[in-house]
């Protein structure tokens, strides 16, 4: 142990031994000051750049603003599709505390369905980082306030307006329009990303689709500040989105709504047509839907609804409903038989009320047959065959010209072939000849078919649209557009685009036209019944398409067969005849006749020549 | 300069009747002067990071002056007195931690606080304080440099309230405790063969730590060190959140109350630990070398006292506070940079929070009462 004498001599030694520490801790100070100065140098000065960049990056985000869509409106202007802004719930997850019990949160807050759920977490890991996922759409103010008010509280989740489709005419107009649906993973593939970032739906059907492209418009861009929890700051470069451009169509919501009033419950199709450039003034299927529904998703009952309906809501019968076009074709076969020499308009035939192949047994019926014996007259001429529609006559011309010939003649008016409206889902109907048989059934045609054919029956199918554009070129006397439901796309007419022209003699366009007259304006004609208080010239055809097959010599009678077996009532018009301005096939489904057909042409026909044709 | 040389240097002014109020206070202004600049400096860059908090702000003033008055006090005492109740203070002190085991308080998942009544206080913030006092006082006892057996039992006094405040879990004061006593044992002269040795013996033990000492989020947090990109929004995110506001401050910084990280919330912490990232950002390189140089002349002074200082007593403790205090800077700012892992140690003076305050000017209250100590003779 150290005495105090000890202790003296050791202050000494104990000095030394602290000085000498000191001296190295201070180097050991010196040395680790050295690595923190180094380390913030390195962050500070050699790595600034990335550093900053980082920061920036951060803060900064660019943010896709979604262009609004173009609109739709009609001939008049009047909105027909627009943009109601509606609020959307989003969740930024990388922003969220606790992922899982946010989202049962909003489940509570704002009674969400499984599939909204389903659909946010497929959303959810598609997303990409920091990306507001949209857990709620077209949310109503109620709800929107249970969030708004706790807003705070919930952290990674926004509230953003957003314009959604809607269709303030809902039914009247969805089969023109179609309608608008949420993006889905097989329209992404489809889609240019770029331009559809920040956008939720997409045209599905109908214009909406065919004019996807231009309807869009271009989103913007933002930089944006934010702050760690995502909350926007302030803007500090912005470049404005591009609209999508408004459609203006030809169609008239007057003359739309007179179509689907006069159509009425009767399940059918109207298509008007304006002659002088091909656009589509009014266009019903009817029955039809809400295309509203399907904005923001319809639920998998609903749809199913639709879907299974035997009603077949979701077809529009316009251009997709494919029907046996009836006698509806005869003016058109009796202007072949004119050009092609098989007849004219003196030649007469003879009808007993039915016909009869040479050399064979079968009796083919006029459709006299089941209101009275007899037949037409002794002596049927072509402007009588149209204004009666004797099929006995027609039967002995398509003998005569055999299918292929038909088949040739009907070929110009567009049978058998799309006719490239502007919308979506068209069919392209079918004009029979050997070779469509032998290509589409593998069979040898029968020459007892041609004489089907003859009336529009058999294999023949078309569209009411069709129809009416085989009507447009009776009416222009050969000339023709192709039909299109929208006039202009912004500034740029798109409308009015001509068909190939089908030049025949006038005299035989007057003569079949003269027969066309005269199906309403003679007392023998088959529309005679709508011609009361008729202030204009109406050319037009009847038809019927029979749905059941009629045994050699029974007789159809309307109220022994159910209504679905019922006949399709067919007609097609122009007025005024001379100087024509509209163009119309209606069909009415299993109405019987063309008597559930004729007045609703002569409804919408008087509408627009009386009330709405600006001419 | 021979012994006697100093005496008679020094005695001249010990001799002497304070001729000023700072030396009658026993306050040594070459120290405290960049003390006050660097806690100056600290309120400025505290009330950028509280985004131009008034509220925050005062109240760290008033810690500053608690410890003000902690200091003041401090330095009146003599330092025989301070070496005669070292071993009691530190009885104490382990007395309170032990409390804490069994009657402590949580908060953030740690039990460090004691609750009397109206104060919380942690016993751990004493022990910073008792443990270099009390391995001094051990070591002096015996004369130095100590003997082998000294410096085991030297070594017991620290790793038992070290231990007990790493099992809180409090690493960064456990490390700091355990520090502030090393620094004396070393400071006392233990042999370098031995120093190597407990080198080799730390290292040893991390395997065992890593597998029973230290808790997940504790290994989560080296982990992060080594690799903070894997867990970017998880453990990462303040590590990077913290480099990125060192690196883009650049050389001149964004500008005070312009730092983009801290305003807009992507730094944590940034009023408390990670402060310095907050000067980094807005004051750049040239604000972060103006503190390290402030804080370079408050180290140096230490060591200058330590050098100076009348009694070895005086010396181990100056240089233990010295170095104590280097621990806090190159702990914390290593941290925030990303060399070292995240502890729980703040940036001396400009963090806020009063505990470590008052205790840091404690230890520069002994500091600045061993400067102006007047008698010539130690012992």
């Amino acid at each position: 142990m150290a005495g105090p004498l000890d202790a003296m001599r050791d202050t000494r030694r104990e000095w030394s031994i602290n000085r000498a520490r000191l001296i190295a801790s201070l180097v050991g100070i010196f040395l680790l000051m050295a690595v923190l100065v180094y380390r913030y140098y390195s962050l500070q000065i050699v790595q600034h750049d990335a550093f900053l960049t980082q920061s920036d990056r951060n803060r900064i985000r660019v943010e896709v603003i979604p262009p609004t869509r173009g609109q739709i409106v009609d001939r008049k202007g009047r909105l027909l599709a627009t943009n109601q802004p509606t609020y959307v719930v989003g969740v930024i997850a990388e922003r969220a505390a606790d992922l899982s019990a946010l989202t049962e949160e909003l489940q509570d807050r704002l009674t969400l369905t499984e599939d909204e759920l389903e659909a946010f977490r497929e959303r959810l890991a598609q997303r990409r980082p920091f990306e507001t996922v949209p857990i709620k759409v077209g949310l109503d103010d109620s709800a929107l306030a249970r969030v708004a008010v706790d807003l705070h509280q919930l952290p990674g989740v926004v509230v953003e307006a957003q314009l959604t489709r809607h269709y303030p005419f809902a039914n009247l107009l969805s089969h023109v329009l179609g309608y608008v649906g949420r993006i889905s993973p097989d329209d992404l593939e489809a889609l240019d990303g770029d331009r559809y970032r920040g956008t939720l739906h997409t045209g599905k059907v109908g214009l909406e689709k065919r004019y996807e492209p231009l309807l869009h418009g271009q989103p913007g861009f933002q930089h944006v500040e934010t702050n760690a929890h995502g909350r926007l700051l302030r803007v500090l470069e912005k470049q404005p989105p591009q609209s999508g451009q408004d459609l203006r169509l030809y169609l008239d919501l007057d003359l739309q709504r007179v179509a689907a009033e006069a159509l009425g419950e009767q399940r059918g199709a109207v298509v008007a047509l304006d002659p002088l450039n091909g656009g589509v003034l009014a266009m019903v299927s009817n029955p039809s839907y809400d295309a509203n529904l399907f904005v923001e998703g319809i639920s998998y009952g609903a749809y199913a609804v639709l879907r299974n309906s035997v009603d077949t809501p979701l077809l529009n019968r316009a251009v997709q409903g494919q029907y046996p076009p009836g006698s509806t074709v005869k003016p058109l076969l009796a202007l072949g038989g004119l050009s092609q020499g098989f007849i004219t308009p003196a030649t007469t035939v003879r009808d007993p009320g039915w016909y009869r192949i040479p050399g064979d047994d079968r009796r083919y019926r006029d459709w006299t047959l089941r209101v009275r014996g007899g037949g037409h007259a002794e002596q049927v001429d072509m402007r009588m065959a149209i204004a009666e529609s004797c099929d006995t006559y027609y039967y002995d011309l398509a003998f005569r010209m055999g299918i292929d010939t038909m088949a040739a003649v009907l070929e110009p008016y567009g049978l058998g072939r799309a006719t490239g409206v502007d919308t979506t889902g068209e069919q392209s109907g079918i004009l029979p000849s050997t070779r469509w048989k032998r290509e589409a059934m593998g069979e040898a045609w029968f020459p007892g078919e041609t004489l089907s054919a003859g009336i529009g029956q058999g294999y023949m199918l078309a569209t009411p649209l069709q129809l009416a554009q085989a009507t447009m070129v009776l009416a222009n006397r050969g000339t023709s557009f192709v039909p299109a439901l929208v006039h202009r796309v912004g500034e740029l007419t798109v409308g009015g685009v001509p068909r190939e022209p089908l030049k025949l003699d006038q005299e035989d366009w007057q003569a079949v036209i003269a027969g066309m007259v005269d199906v309403v304006h003679s007392q023998r004609g088959t529309a005679a019944s709508i011609s009361r208080g008729m202030s204009y010239t109406m050319a037009s055809k009847t038809g019927t398409s029979q749905v059941i097959g009629i045994a050699q010599d029974a007789i159809y009678e309307e109220d022994k067969v159910s209504e679905r077996n019922r006949n399709h009532g067919l007609f097609i018009a122009f007025a005024p005849a001379e100087n024509p301005r509209i163009v119309v096939a209606v069909i009415a489904e299993n109405g019987g006749g063309s008597s559930a057909a004729t007045p609703i042409a002569r409804q919408v026909i008087d509408t627009w020549l009386n009330e709405l044709s600006d001419v | 300069m021979s012994e006697y040389a100093r005496y008679l240097d020094d005695s001249q002014q010990s001799f002497a009747r304070p001729r000023t109020v700072a030396q009658w206070l026993h306050l040594d202004l070459m120290l405290l002067l960049p003390l006050c600049l660097i806690m100056g400096l600290g309120l400025l860059v505290l009330y950028s990071a509280s985004d131009g908090d008034w509220d925050t702000v005062s109240r760290q003033l008033r810690n500053l002056i608690v410890g003000w008055g902690a200091l003041l006090v401090v330095a009146q005492i003599r330092i025989d007195t301070i070496q005669r109740w070292s071993p009691v203070l530190y009885l104490f002190a382990v007395g309170l931690l032990l409390m804490v085991l069994g009657f402590g308080v949580g908060a953030k998942g740690a039990q460090r606080w004691l609750s009397l009544g109206v104060i919380r206080f942690q016993p751990s913030e004493l022990m910073k304080i008792a443990m270099p006092l009390a391995v001094a006082f051990w070591v002096v006892r015996s004369g130095l440099p100590p003997r082998l057996s000294v410096t085991v039992m030297a070594l017991l006094i620290i790793a038992g309230p070290a231990a007990v405040i790493a099992l809180q879990p409090d690493l960064g004061t456990a490390l700091l405790v355990a520090a502030s006593g090393a620094f004396v044992i070393f400071m006392a002269g233990i042999s370098w063969w031995q120093i190597v040795a407990g080198i080799l013996a730390a290292l040893a033990a991390i395997w065992p730590a890593w597998l029973f000492v230290l808790r997940d989020y504790q290994k989560q947090r080296i982990l992060t060190l080594f690799d903070p990109e894997a867990d970017k929004l998880g453990a990462g995110w303040n590590i990077i959140q913290s480099k990125t506001a060192i690196g883009s401050g650049g050389w001149s910084g964004k500008g005070w109350m312009q730092g983009t990280q801290s305003h807009l919330d992507f730094l944590p912490e940034s009023q408390t630990d990670f402060i310095i990232a907050v000067l980094a950002e807005e004051w750049g390189f040239r604000g972060v070398l103006c503190l390290l140089v402030l804080y370079g002349l408050v180290v140096a002074r230490g060591f200058w006292i330590s050098l100076t200082a009348q009694s070895t007593y005086g010396r181990l403790l100056a240089s233990a506070i010295t170095l104590t205090f280097c621990v806090y800077i190159v702990v914390n700012m290593g941290m925030v940079a990303g060399l070292l892992p995240v502890v729980g140690v703040p940036l001396p003076f400009v963090s806020f929070g009063g505990t470590a305050i008052v205790t840091l000017m404690l230890g520069f209250g002994i500091l600045t009462a061993i400067s102006t100590e007047k008698r010539i003779i130690s012992q």
